[in-house]
């Protein structure tokens, strides 16, 4: 799993109203290179929740990434390379996320995370 | 007639080690999930930017859906209650993300951020209660509802299913309209027992010039299937709800899949000579993926 994803994924057990970002508990990350498309990079930015992925890099220990992101870096390729590399590279392969209001762990194996709910959180 | 795998057990135990190797070494059934995947990009109508996108492929499986979505170059995030179909994703290395959950539980995700979503042959399972805690109307609700919140507005979803009936068509169509899509079902080749497919098109948010409904193959100027003895009207090509057995929309098309390589040079020459950044020509553009695993 990689930053994007986790960056779209939100607790959803019933009642939960402040489920994200999930707490990244990690084992094990991969590297895994991937074709760099800055339009596609330009597109999603929109869409993300910057501070979530910033925390999420630093709490893999990967580069820092800016606090703000300025528009006309995201036309400066060099900064879209790193975007890119903690975005789509980074794989989250052993460990778990846990849900920040009610500490619900679902545990990540093989590189899949388990978001299966039991009868009672549904 | 053969009984349903939905009335044989639940999926996660239907979907079990020895189905999940079946299901991606029969070369038919690549094909087959190839060509439904085609078209129901097709029929998601993504804005023609030559941009990635972010979609959904709701109950993945094996990834042979997710392959489709990669082989044009979008990403995807994909979910399966299946354990044993989601490790043979795994070890195909599918491109996509991939995670274990049940949408019928509804779908753990945040608001308006996917471009689209996809569903190959899945969610005729929600209409089972294999467990007195499920009710099939609350799963329903359940999905469409987080479906439709994870959406970006405007995007569409596109769900081909396997009814068992037309109970469970309206069933299904109808839990999508409640919680504020609009759409319709297009039925591909209605009067073909084996052919017949059936393509739930939903759209996200008010309609808006987007929301044309889908059009029928070769329209955007690509050459491939203007010979075809298709009998299109745009109007038909959705159906509404309300009477949507009545007018269903009649298709025909030839055998042929995918657009080839070299209608895909020519559009990305197009796009680069647009100046929209597209990735390389390589011996791998356009390649047919092989039918084998
Ligand atoms: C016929 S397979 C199709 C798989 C894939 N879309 C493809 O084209 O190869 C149907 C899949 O739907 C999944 N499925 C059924 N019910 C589901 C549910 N409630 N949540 C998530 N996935 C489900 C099954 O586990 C199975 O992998």
């Amino acid at each position: 799993m990689r930053l994007l994803t986790h960056n779209m994924l939100a607790c959803n057990i019933k009642g939960v109203t402040k489920g994200y970002p999930l707490k990244i508990e990690a084992t094990k990350t991969e590297e895994k290179e991937t074709d760099f498309n800055a339009g596609f990079l330009r597109h999603i930015y929109p869409k993300l929740d910057w501070k979530a992925l910033r925390e999420a890099a630093a709490s893999l220990g990967l580069e820092e990434l800016p606090e703000q992101v300025e528009p006309s870096q995201l036309e400066d390729e060099d900064f879209l390379r790193r975007f890119h590399h903690v975005l789509l590279e980074i794989h989250l392969e052993e460990g778990a996320l846990v849900c920040p209001e009610t500490g619900r762990r679902f545990p990540v194996s093989k590189g899949i995370p388990n978001m299966l709910l039991n009868e009672d959180e549904v | 007639m053969a009984t349903r795998p939905e009335q044989l057990a639940p999926p996660e135990v239907f979907y079990n080690d020895t189905e999940a190797r079946k299901y991606t070494t029969s070369s038919r059934m690549v094909e087959i999930q190839a060509n439904l995947t085609e078209r129901a990009l097709e029929l998601l109508n993504l804005p023609e930017d030559g941009e990635p996108k972010l979609l959904l492929d709701l109950g993945c499986g094996s990834g042979l859906s997710g392959e489709s979505l990669t082989e044009c170059g979008h990403h995807w995030l994909g979910m399966d209650i299946s354990e044993a179909m989601l490790d043979v994703a795994c070890e195909r290395e599918v491109e996509g993300d991939v995670m274990l959950s049940d949408i019928g539980q509804g779908l753990p995700l945040r608001t308006g951020v996917f471009d689209g979503a996809i569903s190959i042959s899945a969610i005729q399972w929600l209409c089972n209660a294999d467990k007195t805690a499920n009710d099939p109307r609350q799963r329903l609700k359940a999905f469409f509802q987080t479906l439709y919140r994870s959406l970006a507005r405007g995007a569409r979803a596109v769900l081909q299913f396997y009814p068992d009936g037309p109970k469970q068509v309206e069933m299904i169509s109808s839990a999508a309209m409640r919680v504020g899509f609009s759409g319709g079902l297009v039925v591909d080749f209605p009067h073909s027992t084996r052919a017949k497919k059936y393509f739930l098109v939903l759209m996200a948010g008010p309609p808006s010039v987007n929301s044309t409904l889908p059009k029928a193959k070769g329209v955007d100027g690509g050459s491939e299937s203007n010979e075809d003895d298709v009998s299109e009207d745009d109007e038909g090509a959705t159906v509404e709800f309300a009477d949507r057995q009545r007018h269903a929309k009649r298709r025909r098309k030839d055998g042929k899949r995918g657009k080839g390589r070299s209608w895909i040079l020519n559009k990305k020459r197009q796009q680069r000579e647009k100046g929209v950044e597209v990735p390389a020509d390589t011996k791998y553009t356009g390649r047919k993926r092989k039918a084998r695993f």
